[in-house]
């Protein structure tokens, strides 16, 4: 069960991404990822991580993906422009390009040698054990990276602030 | 761990019998949340009907059945048998998928929201992240179908959508943090457990800071729904009927089911996490209800769907009542006026909670206030400058609209 469960949302993953690489119309795309999150999210969930699964449905697939389809829409580019049609000669040429890549990453996997992961404690994922984790052992490390957000959020404001006086 | 029992159930169970458990499992929840859903649309259709007409001194439907009751259900007969039509120019695909989205995020939320103590499908630990969740993946449905449409005013509406979308979920997560920080739990169940007793222990009446963030929840739920008035995405004296302006026949109609489904699902959140959830609010009558786990869910059901519909009935009056607000003002309230406030009560409750800890006639509950009267007076404190400090800001924040000062200008 485990097994089919993991190749339905594997398959529908890879299968959606490859969609949102390949399609035209951006909102095609975005829906696309949109997709390939929720199925991402179902592996998570697979895991018996439902906190990630569920920040992946939220904050990627909801939140994240709405604001892009609101980006989309807002600059409304127009969908299948004829003049900008992929060259056959260029998908070729990046094709060659890639194998070279693609035959070293795919050596390297194959000689690793990584050792195999142990068995995850039963409460990995949950809610529970991250909020332990986040605000017992790591509090320090988590104040200071949310200061970071915290700057990254000021940046953003002073960037979209036109005027500065 | 409790955690997607059922999914874990089935999973880790695949014996003999388990395929017609887990068809029969599913397949009952799935009728029977289905048949709820449907006469719910129904019931509340001709209840918005009924009282739109009232409040404009009218009468409403009244030819079928007593009182018209079975009007929509005559309408929907209409909407079975006219034509489906996709207009030209339309992305196919997309124009099919829409309404589907849109319907199944909110019937997936039904997964997670409990009707009584043991009537849930799954009993998340993070059931209220789920919710979030699936709130969201709703609103994508809706912009897909605007867009789809090929429409200008159907995009307009889209448009209008993911605009509120990222306005409206900022202060209701903020409301979601608030909820759980006080109840102690993101599992729905736990949050309506956590309200035993009497009807003061509620998490509304917990501190002074729950009433404001029950409004502001309240008020982000109704964007939510796309009710008014924050109805901008289908604006009908604006944009034809906004989103769903090319849609006919069923599909319109599971656009309907949808948003009507979406009523009770916000509403059912508001009285599970705010209004005691399954608890009458009187403790001797809950203790004595409690003692038979049928009664207990059937009273339970009975209480919780009945707090549900009352809300939904203040969506509908609030709609008859309020006129439509337009985008850049719902913007306003939301980023600019509900997020401070919710900040404010996110903090005050946490504070609170800290100093004053849970009410000491929580049923069976160990973790009492170690101090409740020093809690109390510090949390008037808190409230105080809370409530001086906020109307200071808000009076500063009036000032300076435009509108303020139009108003100004001309008197």
């Amino acid at each position: 069960m485990h097994q089919v469960f993991f190749w339905i949302f594997a398959s529908v993953a890879v299968g959606a991404g490859l969609l949102a690489i390949t399609r035209k119309a951006a909102l095609h795309c975005a829906l696309s990822l949109v997709v390939s999150f929720v199925a991402l999210a179902g592996l998570y969930f697979q895991l018996k991580a439902p906190f990630p699964g569920i920040l992946q449905v939220m904050l990627y697939a909801g939140a994240i993906m709405v604001l892009v389809i609101f980006v989309i829409m807002f600059l409304n580019a127009p969908e299948e422009d004829p003049s900008e049609k992929i060259s056959k000669p260029g998908v070729i040429a990046s094709v060659f390009l890639l194998i070279p890549f693609a035959a070293l990453l795919i050596g390297v996997i194959l000689h690793s040698n990584l050792p195999v992961p142990a068995a995850v404690a039963p409460d990995f994922g949950t809610v529970a054990s991250i909020g332990t984790r986040l605000f017992g052992t790591w509090t320090w490390v988590f104040e200071v990276l949310s200061l970071l957000l915290l700057a990254a959020l000021v940046a953003a404001v002073l960037l979209a602030k036109k005027r500065l006086d | 761990m409790e955690f997607f029992t059922f999914v874990g159930w089935l999973l880790d169970n695949p014996d003999a019998g388990f395929l017609p458990k887990f068809i029969g499992v599913a397949a009952a929840w799935a009728v029977g949340i289905t048949v709820f859903v449907s006469v719910a649309a129904l019931f509340f259709v001709w209840l918005e009907r009924k009282v739109s007409a009232h409040i404009q001194c009218r009468l409403g439907p009244m030819e079928v059945g007593p009182h018209g009751v079975l009007q929509t259900l005559a309408d929907g007969l209409k909407l079975l048998a006219k034509e489906d039509i996709i207009p030209e120019g339309a992305d196919r695909f997309l124009f099919a998928l829409a309404p589907i989205l849109a319907f199944a995020g909110t019937f997936v939320s039904f997964a997670v929201l409990p009707f009584g103590p043991d009537l849930v499908i799954a009993d998340l630990d993070l059931g209220i992240f789920f919710l979030a969740a699936v709130g969201s993946l709703e609103a994508i449905g809706v912009i897909a179908a605007g867009w789809a449409s090929n429409n200008k005013w159907s995009l307009f509406g889209s448009v209008r959508a993911a605009t509120q979308v990222v306005s409206y979920e900022i202060p209701m997560g903020i409301a979601f943090v608030t909820v759980a920080v006080v109840a102690g739990t993101l599992s729905l169940n736990g949050m309506v457990e956590s309200q035993n007793g009497m009807f003061w222990n509620w998490l509304v009446f917990r501190n002074p800071f729950m009433p404001i963030v029950f409004i502001s929840y309240y008020i982000a739920s109704l964007a939510e729904c796309k009710r008014a008035p924050f109805d901008l995405p289908e604006a009908e004296s604006e944009l034809v009927s906004g989103f769903h302006t090319e849609y006919s026949g069923m599909r319109f109609g599971i656009f309907f089911i949808a948003e009507y489904a979406a009523m009770y699902v916000v509403s059912a959140l508001a009285v599970v996490m705010f209004l005691g959830g399954w608890y009458t609010g009187i403790a001797p009558v809950d203790a004595w209800v409690a003692k038979s786990a049928l009664l207990a869910n059937l009273v339970g059901a009975i209480v919780l769907i009945t707090k549900s519909f009352a809300l939904v009935f203040l969506q509908m009056w609030l709609r008859w009542t309020l006129p439509r607000i337009r985008l850049d003002q719902m913007m306003y309230l939301c980023l600019k006026v509900m997020v401070p406030i919710g900040m404010v009560c996110l903090i005050g409750a946490a504070l609170w909670q800290g100093i004053a800890g849970v009410p000491a006639d929580l049923m069976g509950d160990s973790q009492r206030p170690a101090f409740p009267v020093v809690g109390s007076i510090s949390g008037l404190v808190c409230f105080l400058v809370a409530t001086v400090g906020g109307w200071i800001w808000v009076r500063g924040a009036i000032r300076g609209t435009k509108s303020y000062q139009l108003a100004n200008y001309k008197s």
